[in-house]
């Protein structure tokens, strides 16, 4: 049916946002409103002396001015990890206190020391200048290679040498005695730099206590409301789990970066009982730059060998990973668990070893951005191959398809069990729309022209829906990675979708009513989907890791199992036929064979009068689930992006972009290609634009859109996207995920294409103007 | 941003009296940089003399060669002015690049030669057409006006008026945008007029836009892209940031120069 | 402290704000029209881009009392009816996905469209990418954006 699975239906969400009447954190007011603002440490890493806030006090319209021995002094405890990861040795890691409000040092330029609460947020912002902190400068390790080094400052007591985790995985001695065997050994050094999410809505909190009720509202923009209550009440000790009601409402966009729940919220939370007042809180740009957790930032070394026919037969990769200056709620688990599990890649790798370095340094903390590891594993395994092709003077296609796994389920020795997928098909219908085999016809007109013309490709695998619970348990998560849906169907027969899921950008108010839709035939408009609130929706983990499609829809299906097992029986009792020959077809109940049938309502109307119901059958329709899933999915892909390089001034140019997409069924195509665009976008963002950069002081040097580029209309092109699906055959549904796989499979495909067209392999993301124009001069030495 | 207090000018010369009563005053043009230094806290007047409405301060006229624009014309009417571009398209080109369509609503020519950003596009125009800077008291030169990053020969409280040049045979202006924020962070204008060859650089210099003596010389032989072949343009006194060292801005410096003369013709 | 008055969406409005006060505070904080946005403090992202006279300006780049007198439409306003054509297409194209920056980025379409009709140029992708450099958009990655404003320029 049109409205259905696999319909292309419009956005039933979109009318309020195209009219301006979208309902963002900031949009709210709420009576009696106070505004704060943060005094945020100048320097990277200090001891702080003292604060003399008498000044500030003094202000017209300040109501508060709050320090972290009050917060610690209240009894608000400290932000966490909820991923404990072991080291080699089988330590624990070493997770260094952060208090939403220093209390003795800053470690990162940015640091909330102290919160002023205003009558205006023009009054807290000037109050916020005159709190006078005395600081005592310390020395800064503003990268990994520095928190690593010789007498290195030492960030956090409890990590000799700002060591968080030594962590490994794999087979070391087998991994080393292939590579020894190794016909040909391909060796890199590989940076992923560092990036800053920037979602447009800036991050923003709004604070309401009841102080008759002892009750607390915060209104945030969270990717996640129901995570961030449980840890604002189980491990900072605001309120109470059932005194706190979270309300994420529109959210301009997560990335990863409204997962977490950062010291902002726990401030105002807090301040609104010290002040009795309702208090917000909205970010500016800059503050986003300086507070919002980045993605990335590793370092690697990495060693693939191959046989003499070309065959892998061991990986070894030693990463570095910067955490800065605190552990961010996932950060743990993105360098391991999210990382070296994808070493693999779509290859048949019988050896692989990976042993990851995770360190503390004096800058933002660094937790998932869109891919969150993925992208760093793609990034490293996609330009190994690339490399190692032209080093040995393969075909790169060749030397894929012929390393490519071919059968499935495929057990790879980093933990991941592949179930589906047809990593050929793929490649091949990439190639065709990219038509591969013409680009030296293409090349030979650029040269024409002056210019360099490079075509490169990446066969990316990524890992959705992190699962089953008890496994992450097992490998140290500190929740589990289910999800959660009720199904409400009214009296007059509309239905509410009450998901643990949380849409900000996604679709998920059209694409979960389509589910609804093609399951019992419904018009998708008398389906309406309710998230975002811990009063309305039970218990549920949120929206990240591209998990909404394969375990939030998953767990609505299991919902609507319930629902419909119900309106079966109920069907069968009203039109006296035996259940097994109850169908429910175009939101019609009918017995087959008969010519007996229910409309929707009526069954609804049944179920709430319950005048005449089954013997022993509770009145009411409302069914609700919670799924836990078998397995990660596992969407792929080829990308192959083909560029245009200006000697003259280095700037890349990308003239065409194909994506073949394996994403399992897909319940809105519209939805999914505009998924996979705005994943490339970002990706492209990576390889050839963004990168957060800090001096050797801890100061950043691009925290502004004056010089973190951003990727704008002109930077991009338009995509060609496609699909070749295999069903997933682990949930219900068949669906792999699609949230981040642009940003996964693109950064690669790019460099490999600039470093195709310049012929130099020594290429770092981001490949700007100036770093590709050096690349070329050392390109053009080598060859005199 | 700090308080201050706002008023609207009705002429120049109203505007320079409200300047003058004003303690710590400062001259409002389209905002699109004094809005935004106000916002980051980097600048408090306490008083904003808004000019941007003084109908004499605005218009762009062309008489014979002579081209006078008004300091209060935005940078989407010298864009779009179908007389100046017949006669000079390169500063028209220039306008229709700044910034991005709403910035060119509001932003100003006057605006932006007072600020003398080093990356900003129309102090290499003004210097290159060897402009003549009009101000409420007297007329000065391109070639003093412009004294170094956000420096000129404007005495505090001088407003500009108009700008007025000779427009050249030939002239043109390529742009190198910073990744990041576009503004220049190489733009090379040219200019082959009545009193010469004349090649000023923005965005490259450490210390604002400069005049390159080597390339006029170059091009005065020969007005044409090879002629510049053989310049060798010296790193020092280059920027060097994070989107790229002087060696890179050298560089550019001879590509964009190059542009710039085969698109002037 | 002054009071200042604009016609915004077809209404006269009269408030005392502070002179300070910045033509998005003005919009969101005191008309209480949020559909205006602010996503940046160096006036990049466009989010906050309203028509004052007829022109795209960013709103955040301007004090309201600068706009004492003037007429300005916000994204509440460009609808004559149901939708405007641009609105209408950016739901036709998916040409938004959070929805943050899509004010913004349909009262630039509406801008451009109108100023490349008024001087009878063609907007074609090339022109449209040029136009949004001051239009920042994290979730789309830009292709549905373009076909939407091409959409609404052949419709307009």
């Amino acid at each position: 049916m049109s409205e259905g699975i696999g319909a292309a239906v419009k956005r039933k969400e979109d009318k309020r946002f195209i009219t301006g009447s979208g309902r963002y954190t900031d949009d709210i007011k709420l009576e009696n409103q106070a505004y704060a603002a943060f005094v945020r440490s100048p320097h990277a890493h200090a001891n702080v002396k003292s604060i003399d806030k008498s000044a500030a006090e003094a202000m017209d319209g300040v109501l508060a001015v709050l320090d972290g021995k009050q917060l610690t002094g209240d009894g608000i405890g400290n932000i966490i990890c909820g991923w404990a990861i072991t080291s080699k040795d089988g330590s624990p890691m070493n997770m260094g206190a952060w208090s939403a409000l220093a209390t003795d040092k800053v470690r990162y330029v940015g640091d909330a020391v102290v919160a002023v609460i205003a009558e205006t947020q023009a009054q807290a912002a000037e109050a916020a200048e005159a709190v006078m902190v005395e600081y005592e400068e310390l020395a800064v390790a503003a990268n990994i290679e520095a928190a690593v080094a010789d007498g290195a400052p030492q960030i956090h007591d409890n990590a000799p040498g700002n060591v968080i985790y030594d962590w490994d995985i794999g087979e070391l001695a087998d991994t080393d005695s292939a590579l020894a065997g190794a016909a040909h050994v391909t060796e890199m050094d590989i940076t992923n730099n560092r990036l800053s999410p920037n979602a447009m809505e800036p991050r923003a909190a709004i604070t309401k206590y009841d102080a008759a009720e002892d009750h607390y509202t915060l209104y945030t923009t969270s990717q996640n409301p129901h995570v961030a209550r449980l840890v604002l009440s189980a491990f900072y000790q605001v309120a109470p789990e059932h005194k706190l009601r979270v309300i994420a409402p529109d959210v301009g966009g997560g990335f990863g970066s409204k997962i977490y729940i950062y010291p902002e919220e726990i401030v105002c939370l807090w301040a609104a009982m010290k002040t009795k007042r309702s208090i917000k809180w909205t970010a500016d740009r800059t503050e986003a730059f300086l507070t919002d957790a980045h993605g990335r930032d590793h370092v690697t070394n990495a060693k693939m060998g191959f046989d003499a026919d070309g065959n892998i037969v061991g990986f070894k990769v030693a990463t570095k990973a910067n955490f800065g200056a605190y552990m961010s709620l996932f950060s743990s688990a993105v360098p391991t668990y999210l990382y070296a599990t994808l070493l693999s890649g779509t290859y048949n790798i019988p050896n692989i070893y990976c042993e990851v370095l995770a360190v503390y340094s004096n800058t933002v903390p660094v937790d998932a951005y869109r891919g969150a590891g993925r992208p760093e594993a793609s990034y490293l395994v996609e330009r190994m191959m690339e490399t190692a092709a032209r080093e040995m003077g393969k075909d790169p296609a060749e030397l894929r398809r012929q390393n490519f796994i071919k059968e499935f389920p495929h057990q790879t020795p980093v933990i991941m069990n592949y179930d589906s997928g047809d990593f050929e098909g793929n490649l091949n219908q990439a190639m065709e729309a990219a038509d591969w085999n013409g680009f030296e016809a293409r090349k030979a007109e650029s040269a024409a022209r002056g210019k360099l013309r490079g075509i490169g490709m990446a066969c990316y695998i990524e890992a959705c829906g992190i699962a089953p619970s008890a496994a992450v348990g097992s490998l140290g998560a500190g929740v589990g990675l289910w999800e959660s849906a009720e199904v409400r169907v009214n009296p007059v027969g509309t239905i509410e979708i009450l998901t643990g899921s949380h849409s900000h950008g996604q679709g998920h108010e059209t694409t979960f009513a389509q589910v609804v839709a093609d399951r019992f035939g419904v018009p998708l408009d008398s389906v309406q989907i309710v998230h975002g609130d811990t009063d309305k929706v039970q218990f549920g983990m949120g929206t990240y890791g591209s998990r909404s499609g394969p375990v939030g829809m998953s767990a609505i299906v299991k919902a609507l199992d319930k629902v419909e097992a119900k309106v079966k029986k109920i069907g069968a009792h009203l039109l006296e036929e035996p259940e097994e020959n109850i169908v429910i077809e175009e939101g019609t109940v009918k017995a087959t064979g008969t010519n007996k049938a229910l409309g929707w309502h009526e069954i609804g109307l049944a179920a709430y009068t319950a005048h005449n119901l089954p013997p022993d059958m509770e009145p009411g329709l409302k069914e609700g689930a919670f799924y836990d899933p078998l397995n990660f999915t596992f969407p792929m892909g080829c990308f192959i992006c083909e560029v245009e390089v200006d000697p003259d001034t280095g700037k890349t140019e990308i003239l065409k972009f194909v994506a073949s997409d394996d994403f399992g069924v897909i319940i809105n195509p519209m939805i999914v290609e505009g998924q996979v665009h705005g994943g490339i976008a970002q990706g492209v963002g990576q390889a050839l634009l963004e990168e957060v950069v800090y001096d050797e002081n801890g100061q950043q040097l691009s925290a502004s859109y004056m010089d973190y580029t951003m990727p704008r209309a002109d930077d991009v092109p338009s995509y060609d996207v496609l699909h070749h699906n295999t069903k997933c055959t682990t949930n219900p549904l068949g669906i792999k995920g699609c949230g981040e796989a642009g940003a996964i499979g693109s950064p690669p495909a790019v460099i490999n294409a600039i470093t195709n067209a310049i012929g130099n392999n020594d290429l770092s993301m981001p490949a700007t103007p100036s770093k590709v124009w050096a690349a070329l001069g050392a390109a053009k030495i080598a060859a005199e | 941003m700090q308080n201050t207090t706002y008023h609207k000018a009705s002429s120049a010369a109203d505007a320079a009296a409200k300047l003058s009563g004003a303690e710590d005053g400062a001259l409002l043009a389209g905002g699109q940089t004094l809005i935004p230094t106000m916002k980051q806290r980097l600048a408090a007047p306490s008083d904003l003399v808004d000019i941007s409405g003084v109908e004499e301060m605005r218009g762009i006229t062309v008489s014979g060669s002579t081209v006078t624009i008004g300091a209060m014309t935005t940078h989407a009417e010298v864009a779009s002015n179908a007389e100046l571009r017949s006669i000079c398209p390169g500063i028209a080109d220039l306008a229709g690049h700044i910034g991005d369509p709403a910035v060119r609503h509001r932003g100003t020519l006057g605006g932006s030669v007072a600020n003398n950003d080093p990356a900003a596009d129309y102090p290499a125009a003004m210097l290159a057409l060897g402009a003549t800077i009009k101000t409420d008291k007297r007329e000065i030169a391109a070639d003093d006006f412009f004294q170094g990053m956000f420096s000129t020969a404007l005495d505090e409280g001088e407003m500009i008026v108009s700008v007025s040049f000779e427009a050249p045979a030939k002239g043109a202006y390529a742009k190198f945008p910073n990744p990041a924020s576009r503004y220049a962070m190489c733009g090379v204008f040219v200019a082959q007029g009545a009193g010469g060859v004349r090649v000023a650089v923005t965005g490259a210099g450490d210390d604002g836009v400069f005049r390159s003596a080597d390339m006029e010389d170059a091009l005065s032989g020969s007005f044409s892209a090879e002629a510049l072949d053989n310049v060798s343009v010296s790193a020092d006194g280059m920027l060097s940031d994070i989107h790229g060292d002087a060696a890179y801005r050298a560089n550019l410096v001879k590509v964009m120069a190059k542009r710039a003369v085969a698109a002037a013709g | 402290m002054a009071t200042v008055s604009m016609t915004v969406n077809g209404k006269v409005v009269a408030e005392v704000v502070e002179d300070r006060t910045l033509l998005v505070d003005y919009i969101r904080e005191h008309l209480r029209l949020t559909g205006t946005h602010v996503g940046c403090d160096t006036s990049q992202c466009g989010a906050c881009v309203v028509h004052v006279n007829g022109k795209a300006v960013k709103s955040c780049t301007m004090l309201a009392a600068a706009a004492d007198g003037a007429e300005v439409t916000t994204i509440e306003g460009v609808a004559n009816g149901d939708l405007h054509p641009m609105q209408k297409a950016f739901n036709d194209n998916h040409g938004l996905q959070c929805g943050f920056c899509t004010p913004g980025m349909i009262m630039s379409g509406i801008d451009m469209v109108n100023r490349y009709k008024a001087e009878g140029k063609t907007l074609d992708e090339a022109a449209i990418r040029a136009e949004l450099e001051g239009n920042i958009c994290r979730c789309t990655g830009y292709h549905n954006i373009v076909k939407s404003i091409s959409q609404a320029a052949g419709e307009m």
